[in-house]
């Protein structure tokens, strides 16, 4: 039981030179879907142990913590991990047919292999107590996902995954930088211990500038405004099924990351009350939330819109946790799993849709409803958790926003993030009216709706965004626990 | 939850849904079946809090049955029984299932004992009501229903932020009497009162309601004004801001019908109007102001609905608007006729009908008050009433000069949804103590006294004289006889004449300023995040770098600060 810790993540990692030697798309696709699936069922079980019993610690090789590396899942932890596997174990189910159409056929065993080690790299991440290991696993995921990204069809793919690898590892490095700072003041790497000694030294030129870097740095990783210009073209132009992986996870994984540095190795009472992080993190938040949405409303190519949409809806997350308060962190981890499973259900729909169609703008949208029903009606049923209508889950997240923003009277926030949330009205209006209001093209060709192993995955992100808006206790009840232990129970 | 209470408002809902898979008879089957179902469901249903579920850290009530909502849903379902046959034939399937939809979650909010339940069926009912706008499916409709729905999800932001507001300082989500005394009781107020064509957004009814089909109008003008009329009587009862506030509505409605050319915007300025009453009585608070509010909404809905589908039939068989070209229409319409006068009759509460009995426990509220400006305030709006709906509308589309126009008398389902209303008017009028028995307050008013009777026809009396003596100025013929009349007919006429085209003037040039407002602002926005603009085209890696580096220093300069 103790071994599934690692397991988690050695599994799709020692999966990935399977597939490249299998060399073989069906076999490769099987090795992937059986590791994700594997990695799903173990965080599923290591989140239910670690929230009934606490913090598992787990040390690597068996050497003790401050000379070995130490793996420890906490709720956080595991929360965000069982977002990833969950997302992955669907992507996989779908990734079939959509990559056998979109990769060429030699390659498709390799893209598998690059789709394990992003993953591998981004579970790592949630379970490591490593500062240095966390770098190591963000540097495997970032790396696999580069190489991911430039086997798109389109070959803009190849130049927006250059433009993400330059920033990519600009972050990267600053983040490594951060830790090195960190490491000569305190002599040491793992989480907890940090936590333990910053506080002594953390008057120090030495720590702020580390901590610069590493907001910077995650921030680049984040997405967040306005350093999120590398985002729209890197999801634009990869494959359906990376767009729809990544899109669900990294920026998820980047949040996890900040908030595990920012809220517990630094603490809250230095990075949010002694720093000014807080309201930076709010006003970029804030113009990300608004710049974003305002430019989702005039794309036409739908994967940039909602590309756009995922800066805005960071914004929301980033926003968040500038609250300090724990409603305002409830709201943001509550956002992190929601708008995983919104993001995820959009983007593979939108998946689905290329692969019965090809390109998607709002030109060959027109009439889809009639096309493709079933895809089409998924879409709009995240759009609406998207928007923030009741009952979906996006609703729940806005509302802990606003509740936050309210606590702390900030009425013009809370305004403006409601007004973010019309601003998805219309980009989502836009598609609906689209796809139901407008005729197909003359020269549209009859399609079949999308095979049942696409239709699958879509409908049950669909269907978990309906349910976690009406149950909440699982998704909102481990939220503000987590968040009560980060903030504290009495901020 | 000790019995399973099915949410009335869903069988609408629901059930309007399924229109789209249905076809002629079938059709009208659901069409008038669903109404009646919901009027068995609101009936059965025995008071209080009937289904309570939780949600995040709060309790919900999504149906919870008061005296007031039952009264309100009735009237709901009532209405959607008579729209419906009344639209059967002609509406779209779009305007059916909208209007249904639209009607389900209006029932919705009567029966919502907490904040969240009530903003969820506001919201639909936003949609629903645009969509039934847009089933026009004429270019003014779209303009006018994008207009609406954006007035609208405004509207809904401002009460969204009043509910949580509210929630984060009281901690509960419940429904109930709140006094608009902090921020966000007055943000769930102002919510409230936009729906209800509240100042300074009360052109939203005229500007919207006309553009609809003929049908769609006869449903818009049901629903959205009266449940935010319903909201405010549970929400804030004996606010007394809204006193002024529906004294303004009443005479701005009566002047700008006054002004009105449009027969339907005429009605739909009336809508305001009559609104303003109620609103005002909700303010005064007594119990017998607020069982005044209560029927006359009940009252209202049934003979503004017989007015706008009188009107909705002869726009359908003339297909014009305007009172300047029909005339005379008595002659080859009089079913039309006749049910026009009844609904004209009883808006202005004419004794016998559903006006006189319900209108006037508000007079009589305000009077037992004391408060006496109000009392002639109103006394004076009733009789511009009649002046504007309930003369002016049949007189120029009926009788007045020979249009030459020869329509017959529409289809069937129309005639027998106007005989309907025109039955319930005279029928509450003749006797109302079955109303009487389910408002939420006993009633222990008799309107039939000679008093009373005698009032009343002094009033319309003298309105009618005042609108045949200035007849010939509405309809602008230049007959001088007399040189005194001068005065009155000419210079009057001319400054009223003038104001009329120097505030439409006006008006029309405020329009275009602010919709050329609105087309540069959202040019300027695509400019800078429209496809290829500066936020949203591919940047140069460097730049993307130099913002790295940018906030990299900033936010060093900050932490060292």
């Amino acid at each position: 039981m103790d071994h599934l810790a690692v397991l988690v993540v050695i599994v799709p990692l020692m999966s990935a030179p399977v597939c490249v030697l299998l060399d073989r798309s069906r076999p490769a696709w099987l090795t992937s879907l059986v590791a994700a699936w594997f990695s799903f069922g173990a965080a599923v079980m290591l989140l239910l142990r670690v929230s009934a019993e606490g913090p598992l610690r787990y040390s690597l090789g068996g050497w003790e913590a401050p000379w070995g590396i130490e793996f420890r899942i906490d709720v956080l932890g595991g929360y965000v991990l069982l977002i990833v596997t969950a997302v992955a174990a669907l992507v996989m189910v779908f990734a079939r047919h959509s990559v056998e159409q979109e990769i060429p056929h030699d390659r498709i065993a390799r893209f598998y292999a690059a789709l394990l080690l992003v993953f591998a790299g981004l579970a790592g991440i949630t379970v490591t107590g490593d500062a240095f290991n966390l770098f190591v696993f963000l540097e495997i995921s970032s790396l696999a996902s580069y190489a991911a990204i430039s086997m798109g069809r389109d070959r803009r793919a190849l130049s927006a995954s250059f433009q993400y690898l330059v920033m990519g590892t600009i972050g990267a490095t600053f983040i490594l930088i951060g830790i090195g700072m960190l490491y000569m003041m305190t002599g040491t790497l793992n989480m907890i211990d940090l936590a333990a000694r910053l506080p002594e030294v953390s008057d120090s030129r030495t720590v702020r500038a580390g901590f610069a870097f590493l907001t910077v740095g995650i921030g680049l990783k984040l997405a967040l405004f306005p350093l999120h210009l590398w985002l729209p073209n890197a999801y634009a132009y990869a494959p359906s099924t990376v767009t729809a992986f990544l899109a669900a996870t990294a920026t998820k994984v980047a949040v996890y990351a900040l908030l595990r540095f920012v809220l517990e190795i630094f603490g809250v009472e230095f990075s949010l009350h002694a720093m000014p992080l807080d309201r930076i993190l709010v006003f970029l938040g804030l113009l990300g939330i608004l710049s974003g949405s305002l430019v989702a409303v005039f794309q036409r190519d739908l994967k940039r819109m909602l590309a756009y949409s995922s800066v805005a809806q960071i914004g929301y997350m980033v926003l968040g946790i500038g609250l300090a308060s724990v409603t305002g962190v409830t709201a943001a981890i509550l956002h992190v799993f929601n708008h995983a499973l919104m993001k995820g259900a959009l983007f593979l729909a939108l998946g689905a849709v290329a692969y019965r169609v090809g390109a998607v703008t709002l030109r060959e949208f027109a009439g889809m409803g009639q096309r493709l029903p079933w895809t089409t009606a998924a879409i709009v049923l995240g759009g609406l958790s998207l928007i923030g209508v009741p009952p979906t889950a996006g609703f729940v997240s806005k509302w802990y926003l606003v509740l936050g923003t309210l606590e702390q009277g900030l009425w013009l926030v809370a305004m403006l993030v409601l007004f973010g949330s019309l601003l998805a009205l219309i980009y989502v209006w836009k598609l609906v009216e689209a796809a139901y209001f407008k005729p197909p093209p003359a020269n549209a060709a009859a399609v079949a709706e999308a095979p049942l192993s696409m239709l699958v995955p879509v409908w049950t992100l669909v269907a978990a965004n309906i349910y976690f808006g009406l149950y909440t206790d699982v998704s909102v009840g481990l939220a503000s626990r987590v968040a009560h232990d980060l903030v504290g129970g009495g901020g | 939850m000790s019995e399973f209470a099915f949410p009335p408002g869903l069988v609408l809902v629901l059930g309007g849904l399924l229109i789209p898979f249905t076809s002629n008879r079938r059709r009208l089957a659901l069409l008038l079946g669903l109404p009646v179902l919901t009027l068995l469901v609101v009936w059965s249903l025995p008071d209080g809090v009937l289904v309570r579920t939780t949600f995040l850290d709060y309790t919900l009530e999504p149906v919870r049955a008061t005296a007031e909502g039952r009264l309100f849903a009735t009237i709901f379902a009532i209405m959607a029984f008579a729209g419906g046959l009344y639209a059967y034939r002609q509406a779209s399937t779009l305007e059916l299932t909208a209007a249904f939809v639209y009607a389900g979650s209006a029932v919705g909010v009567t029966f919502a004992g907490d904040l969240l339940t009530l903003f969820v069926f506001w919201e639909v009912m936003a949609l629903g009501s645009t969509a039934v706008i847009w089933a026009a499916s004429t270019v003014s409709s779209q303009r006018a229903g994008m207009r609406y729905l954006l007035l609208h999800l405004l509207g809904g932001v401002v009460l969204m932020i009043g509910i949580i507001a509210q929630v984060s300082t009281t901690g509960s989500l419940a429904f109930e009497p709140m006094t608009p005394d902090s921020v966000p009781t007055v943000l769930i107020l102002i919510g409230f009162l936009v729906n209800a064509g509240a100042p300074p957004l009360s052109a939203w009814i005229a500007d919207a309601y006309p553009e609809a089909s003929p049908s769609g109008t006869v449903f818009l003008s049901a629903f959205t004004t009266k449940t935010a009329v319903f909201t405010l009587l549970v929400g804030f009862p004996g606010a007394d801001i809204l006193v002024p506030i529906g004294l303004y509505m009443v005479f701005y409605g009566i002047i700008y019908a006054l002004l009105e050319n449009d027969m339907r915007r005429i009605l739909a300025y009336s809508i305001v109007n009559q609104v303003g009453f109620m609103v005002a009585a909700i303010g005064i608070g007594t119990e017998m102001a607020l069982n005044g509010a209560a029927a006359h909404a009940f009252a209202h809905i049934i003979y503004k609905a017989l007015l706008l589908m009188s009107a909705g039939s002869v726009l359908l068989m003339t297909a014009r608007r305007k009172c300047t070209d029909l005339g005379g229409l008595f002659q080859s319409m009089p079913v039309t006729a006749v049910n026009g006068i009844i609904g004209a009759l009883a808006i202005s509460a004419f004794p016998f009908t559903s006006g006189f009995v319900t209108k006037s426990l508000e007079t009589q509220a305000a009077a037992n008050e004391g408060m006496l400006l109000v009392w002639l305030l109103l006394l004076a709006a009733s009789a511009g009433v009649f002046l504007h709906a309930g003369i002016k509308f049949p007189w120029f589309v009926f009788f007045q000069k020979d249009s030459g126009l020869r329509p017959p008398d529409p289809p069937v389902n129309l005639r027998y949804a106007m005989w309907l209303f025109s039955f319930l008017c005279l029928a509450i009028g003749i006797y109302p103590a079955p109303l009487y028995a389910i408002l939420p307050y006993p009633v222990d008013y008799q309107p039939y006294t000679v008093d009373h009777l005698v009032t009343q026809f002094q009033v319309l009396l003298f309105a009618g004289f005042a609108f045949f003596v200035m007849l010939k100025q509405m309809r602008r013929t230049l007959t001088i006889s007399l040189d005194f009349d001068w005065f009155y007919r000419k210079f009057f006429k001319e400054i009223a004449g003038e104001f009329t085209l120097r505030t439409s003037a006006a008006r029309d040039a405020r329009e275009e300023q602010a919709l050329a407002g609105v087309l540069r602002m959202i040019d300027r926005l695509y400019k800078h995040h429209g496809p290829g603009s500066t936020a949203a085209r591919t940047w140069p890696t460097g730049s993307m770098v130099l913002w790295v580096a940018v906030l990299l220093g900033v936010s060093l300069l900050f932490y060292y600060l």
